[in-house]
């Protein structure tokens, strides 16, 4: 069920999760690389995947929502089409990522963890991407792969996102 | 002739693939097909990519060009490859060749060199000679006596000599034994590993079977950070290749030897660096440390022996022994031998990969080979060690960096990032930052450093936003120590060490924040003015930009800042062509 709506949401099968289990079936200690799987299929991971990936590994739903939240990869909503991570590491820090920040709050209106409400953009602060030269840094990850942009200014930043928004 | 452009993450984010994709389609366009386009990795100078490396037919370097964007390319296919002239004009100069020249490198030895999707040219730069040699005539004592006489100790961090580990871990009892490989490189501001990863993935590998070998175990696995997507498609096509020459499988060189490695992709814990919290990770579930002892040695990866090294540490092994311990052992001082890649990042100049001696002058690496700081400004200080280090200030870079010499001055080596800062790096803001990273990542199970952390951060961020009390510093000293004494693993007992190192060097910034309510660096928000001098035109502009209409004046006269208003967004301060807005 949708949240805002109340309409029933598209039910994923979960047919592409099949050869995730087979792949990792009889190998202990695997949950969390069908969790980064699950993931990388529905873009985040659903209180109802998590279930459903319960059901087939036998894991308590529980356990799997505690490994989903203590790794920062994971996601428990869903994503706008770009993904843009933008580097909070020391290199970054030292050289302005919290201008970069304002910048990317300003242009799209949305502070980390959000998604614009054209669902284009999600930005997310992240841990180091180790591009330390190039700082400050962002990867953006959308349909195309990830992309990074370094030695951004508040002003390249925005051309950045523009650019890719122009993709349509 | 052969064109190697160079392609890490950081080459490919500066535009190496487009200059690579221009390359070849003007090449092919030019009609020269004769002339081949290889890849390589990072070869360490971050601030001069994309960087387009020219062979002659004997595999000569005949040129390197920096800075090569795609419009660039035209230039080198006409002038290098059409007329065989060398386009002085992109060619690298003689200060930028001095980074690399002044460097020893061992960990780097094929960095930037070879093609790290090639196992071919890995094994003609001489790589898995160390493997055959270890495999042919040495016994697996033979292989600990020779990393015991190279003095090599881990470079992830703690500086454990590693033969002892390894003798640890071969005299573990257990039917099955396991070789890991930190590869998840998450101390923020350090990037030697991913080059390692993405420019030579073959030297990790041969580090590792040759370790596996030492220790008697039959698998290796890979702990790799999820960030490094790149790094994780390289280590693929590597085992495979190695797979299919032999190097990895059953009987390896036909010695009776077999070995396989395995990649696991880590998602996102600075916790997952501690050994027992990454067994955990690898065993699927959160990525808590468990009680130490039984140690990994004893009871580690499903409660099998287990021996966790660092990327880097496993890089020097073949080189190590191919060229015998006692080379290693030649350089460096006498407690910390070899070599130690350094990530150099923050305000400098030159930023890249550095690989120097063990001993080296904190300013011979910052001055000499990064060659200062960026737009000349005042040199403060420079971070090493990262959340568990410390800052150590200027009035200490004659430094040697070892690890003895490091740990007295409060900060570590930890894996070797250096985060350089200059006058205008605040030093509360930055013990606020490391804070702010320790206690997200913290994992929870201790209190001292759940809890500790979280006290410690709400007392800083008071401090940066001009709410500093009497006491705070002293109070921030006691949670210091209670927090290190109190938490069970390195995370918590070093969170600590960047408030203590920046108190110990800086405590007149503590001080001038919470009694004088000032940031001397002009970093704080909430503790800078902007004000209008007289240098003021009356243009305007700043009272346009203003986002809260807080600069009022007439055209052509001076302008005022409302105080009150103001946010200090330092709009006005971007936007004014005649200085006249002064930051205080």
């Amino acid at each position: 069920m949708c949240d805002n709506c109340g309409a029933a949401a598209p039910r994923p099968d979960y047919g592409d999760l099949e050869p995730v289990f087979e792949r990792y079936a009889g190998i202990a200690g695997s949950l969390i690389s069908i969790l980064q799987k699950a993931q990388d299929i529905y873009g985040y991971l659903s209180l109802e995947t998590i279930g459903y990936i319960s059901s087939r590994t036998g894991v308590p739903p529980a356990k799997i929502y505690g490994v989903a939240t203590f790794y920062t990869q994971f996601r428990l909503e869903p994503i706008g089409e770009y993904l843009i991570m933008l580097c909070q590491g020391t290199a970054c820090h030292v050289n302005g990522a919290a201008l970069i920040e304002e910048a990317i709050t300003d242009h799209l209106g949305i502070v980390d963890g959000e998604t614009t409400e054209d669902n284009k953009f999600t930005l997310n602060n992240v841990a180091c991407l180790g591009c330390c030269s190039l700082a400050p840094v962002m990867m953006v990850k959308g349909p195309d792969g990830e992309e990074t942009f370094g030695n951004l200014t508040k002003e390249s930043v925005v051309k950045a996102l523009e650019t890719i928004r122009a993709r349509g | 002739m052969k064109i190697v452009v160079g392609q890490g993450s950081c080459g490919i984010a500066s535009g190496a693939k487009k200059t690579e994709d221009e390359l070849v389609r003007q090449l092919k366009a030019g009609g020269f097909e004769r002339v081949r386009v290889e890849k390589a990795g990072c070869v360490g100078n971050c601030y001069l990519e994309p960087i387009v490396d020219v062979y002659d037919d004997d595999e000569n370097l005949s040129a390197r060009y920096v800075k090569v964007s795609a419009d660039k390319v035209t230039q080198i296919v006409d002038e290098h490859v059409r007329d065989g002239k060398v386009a002085r004009d992109m060619l690298i100069n003689e200060s930028d060749e001095e980074f690399l020249a002044r460097q020893e490198r061992i960990v780097l030895r094929n960095a930037g060199r070879i093609n790290p999707e090639s196992i071919d040219e890995y094994i003609a730069a001489g790589g898995y000679e160390g493997l055959a040699k270890v495999l042919s005539s040495m016994s697996p004592g033979d292989v600990i006596d020779e990393i015991k006489i190279s003095g090599l100790r881990g470079r992830g961090g703690a500086g454990f000599p590693t033969w002892f580990k390894w003798n640890a871990a071969k005299a573990g009892r257990g039917d099955k034994k396991y070789m890991v490989c930190n590869a998840d490189e998450g101390d923020p501001g350090a990037f030697m590993d991913r080059s390692v990863l993405e420019g030579d993935p073959h030297s990790l590998l041969e580090g590792m079977i040759i370790g596996g070998y030492a220790i008697g175990a039959y698998e290796g696995v890979i702990y790799v950070r999820a960030e490094y997507p790149l790094a994780v498609a390289r280590l693929e096509i590597a085992i495979s290749q190695a797979r299919d020459k032999g190097y990895l499988g059953k009987d390896i060189l036909g010695s009776g030897f077999g070995f396989d490695i395995r990649i696991k992709a880590g998602a996102g814990a600075f916790v997952c660096g501690e050994e027992t919290a990454l067994i955990a990770s690898l065993e699927g579930e959160r990525g808590m440390p468990r009680l130490k002892p039984p140690f990994p040695a004893e009871k580690g990866f499903w409660q099998k022996p287990t021996n966790i090294n660092n990327v880097e540490t496993f890089a020097n092994v073949p080189w190590i022994i191919a060229a015998g311990g006692a080379a290693f052992a030649a350089l460096g001082t006498e407690k910390s031998k070899g070599t130690k890649v350094f990530a150099l990042a923050g305000k400098i100049k030159k930023g890249g990969l550095v690989e120097v001696p063990m001993g080296l002058p904190l300013k011979d690496v910052i001055f000499g080979i990064g060659d200062g700081i960026k737009n000349d400004k005042a040199f403060k200080a420079v971070q090493m060690g990262g959340p568990s280090g410390g800052c150590i200030p200027e009035s200490l870079s004659d430094t040697p960096v070892d690890y003895e010499n490091i740990t007295k001055t409060g900060a570590i080596v930890g894996s070797g990032g250096m985060i350089v800062m200059d006058e205008d790096t605040c030093m509360v803001d930055m013990a606020r930052y490391f804070l702010d990273f320790t206690r997200k990542e913290s994992c929870g199970k201790c209190n001292y450093c759940r809890v500790g952390t979280k006290r410690m951060l709400e007392i800083l961020e008071r401090i940066t936003q001009g709410k500093g009390e009497d006491g705070d510093i002293e109070l921030l000293e006691e949670l210091a120590v209670k927090i290190k004494d109190g938490s069970m693993c390195g995370l918590g007992q070093t969170a600590p060490n960047p408030v203590l190192t920046t108190i110990r060097y800086f405590r007149n910034e503590y001080e001038d924040h919470i009694y004088r309510k000032k940031c001397t660096a002009h970093y704080c928000k909430a503790l800078i003015t902007f004000t209008i001098t007289d240098k003021c035109t009356g243009c305007t502009l700043c009272s346009r930009k203003c986002p809260v209409a807080a600069i009022t004046g007439e055209r052509k006269r001076r302008h005022e800042i409302d105080q009150e208003k103001c946010i200090r967004c330092g709009r006005c301060e971007e936007a004014c062509n005649f200085s006249a807005i002064l930051r205080d």
